[in-house]
């Protein structure tokens, strides 16, 4: 923690504690509205960090991270309405059962040199036979979905992730700022370098010792276990799962959007791209409501288009930019 | 001196080319042994078998009284043998000292007791004041003084360094040369040399190896081996030795 610090220069550290604490005062300013968007972003960066991880840092593009959001979710939420077991302890199990889905997925690829491209396919065909899995089984509700009830006189039971807007809020703060401590910590770490190592060059970082199969099969099982910890909380915050929705190739790509628009394989950029995407798809409804016309898809074609326009003036990312600029230039590990 | 390295009749054929014929030879521990041979020799391929980057048809290879044929690359160097590439392969992203520090953290699991080690290597290959440069941006002289600073950063007891020399200048090569005799004498690092540069390999080699068409034709001491006939005939040329 200490050397996270040491490495920010002092102006990074006075943007960090002015960022936390104005998101730390800003349930005592917003309004409902604003503080459901807030939530949304704080949620955004903190499974987009989760992806980071392991396209970011350890090069190896997963694009059915929806599957461990679909996983982290049902789990927790089966606990709770068949066994009264609450998210706290749900969580855990929900992070076993995506690991195993990431460790299979991992053995599957890495073992057996399916690379690349070949490797994002893999991630997408487990994530889409999970869907159809869940879609198809009666006891998670099958295709009609399950539903955690919204009970009045649970209202306030945190230890049951049962609570309002506030709750919500504070918690998704925890998971992004607790995910950005820990990417901090991993960059910095032996594991931080043989996974940026692999991701520059595997030939090169097997040259040097590096067990290529080892330190990518970390990457999964890390980020499949935070992904799962996002799902628990999707869960439990908007209470409906439906496996076409928690499981859905839309979903994976949600996930990558922040951390590519705002910096690959850096501690902030997913933040920074949460913070500008969300805020920019909520106006876009905003606006095309006002002005009568609800065509479905608007929101996807002007991510997409965003894209375009963000890899084009800046391909490395918002935030290495923007660092620069604020003069907080980030040590790219 | 004891032995370091043995290889013992390995043998790789490519489809119907036989890359490396039952070659056969031993280095003893502190050694600087080069291989030498025209190109399309077998050079590179017989030193993949030993780095583990694919496995030889037949043939046992032993380092320091382990079997080490078929192991995997990352494996091979963590039993002690680094190696560089002959066409450099640094991380290009990340900076000189990171791309040492990863050569360090082998051995090493604290970051900052690697980044002093990979510091250390760096002033021995005079690469000390580019440190903070992304690799991208170094010239090949430097590349490849990188390629051996990431290497012996693992703190291999064998270098395997594959035409190091390659695309120098000769007071560049001088500078390699005597930076790798350096290496060879304090750390006692022994060092398997594949070069084209007669230059360097008489300046280093206790002792050569010559390959063609995979097989080996002569071994023995540099001055014995330039004025073998048929490695003059094969390779060197008569002006080569004159």
């Amino acid at each position: 923690m200490k050397a996270i610090l040491d490495d920010m220069p002092v102006r990074g550290r006075i943007l960090a504690a002015i960022v936390l604490l104005a998101l730390a005062a800003a349930p005592f300013v917003a309004n409902r509205y604003l503080l459901s968007v807030l939530t949304l972003i704080l949620y955004l960066a903190y499974v987009g960090q989760a992806w980071n991880l392991v396209m970011g840092f350890c090069g190896q593009l997963s694009l059915g991270h929806a599957l461990y959001i679909g996983l982290g979710g049902y789990v927790a939420a089966l606990f709770w309405l068949e066994f009264g077991v609450g998210p706290w302890i749900g969580v855990f199990a929900a992070m076993a059962v995506a690991m195993a889905f990431g460790a299979v997925i991992a053995w599957l690829g890495f073992r057996f040199g399916i690379e690349g491209v070949y490797f994002s396919l893999l991630t997408i065909a487990f994530a889409e036979f999970t869907r159809i899995g869940f879609d198809n089984m009666a006891f998670t509700g099958g295709a009609g979905g399950l539903f955690i009830p919204y009970e009045e006189k649970r209202l306030g039971e945190w230890w049951n992730l049962r609570g309002g807007q506030w709750m919500y809020y504070y918690i998704a703060l925890l998971l992004a700022a607790g995910a950005v401590t820990l990417t901090a910590w991993l960059a910095r770490s032996r594991l931080g370098y043989q996974w940026v190592a692999i991701r520059e060059d595997e030939t090169a970082a097997r040259a040097l010792g590096i067990d290529a199969f080892a330190v990518k099969m970390k990457a999964m099982l890390i980020s499949s276990a935070m992904t799962a910890v996002g799902g628990v909380f999707y869960a439990f915050y908007y209470n409906t799962l439906f496996p076409s929705q928690m499981f859905d190739m839309g979903r994976s790509i949600e996930i990558i959007m922040a951390p590519i628009v705002g910096g690959l394989g850096t501690v902030f950029g997913p933040v920074v791209g949460a913070f500008v995407l969300t805020p920019m798809g909520e106006l876009l409804i905003a606006a095309t409501e006002r002005l009568g016309f609800n065509a479905p898809g608007t929101k996807a074609v002007f991510y997409g288009a965003m894209l375009i326009v963000i890899i084009m003036l800046r391909p490395a990312g918002l935030w290495p930019w923007l660092a620069r600029m604020l003069g907080v230039w980030e040590r790219k590990p | 001196m004891s032995t370091l390295l043995t290889v013992a009749g390995v043998s790789k054929r490519f489809r119907g080319l036989l890359a490396v014929d039952r070659v056969s030879f031993e280095i003893e521990s502190g050694e600087i042994f080069a291989v030498i041979g025209p190109n399309g020799a077998g050079k590179t391929t017989l030193f993949n078998i030993i780095a583990g980057v694919f496995a030889g048809d037949e043939g046992a290879i032993t380092f320091d009284g382990e079997r080490i044929e078929g192991l995997s690359s990352d494996a091979v160097c963590r039993r002690g043998i680094g190696r560089t590439f002959q066409l450099v392969r640094p991380f290009p992203a990340l900076t000189v000292e990171d791309n040492v520090v990863i050569g360090a953290l082998l051995h090493r699991s604290d970051v900052a007791a690697a980044r002093r080690h990979a510091r250390d290597v760096l002033a021995r290959l005079d690469l000390f004041d580019k440190r903070g440069l992304t690799a991208s941006a170094l010239t090949l002289p430097d590349r490849k003084r990188l390629e051996v600073a990431r290497a012996l950063a693992t703190e291999p007891k064998l270098l395997l360094l594959d035409e190091v020399m390659a695309g120098l200048r000769p007071t560049e090569t001088d500078r390699m040369v005597a930076i790798l005799a350096d290496i060879n004498r304090e750390r006692g690092v022994a060092i398997l040399l594949i070069e084209h540069v007669m230059r360097a390999v008489m300046a280093l080699a206790t002792r050569v190896l010559v390959l063609h068409h995979g097989a080996q034709i002569a071994l023995g001491t540099p001055d014995a081996v330039v004025r073998d006939p048929a490695v003059v005939e094969s390779y060197l040329g008569a002006e080569a030795v004159g």
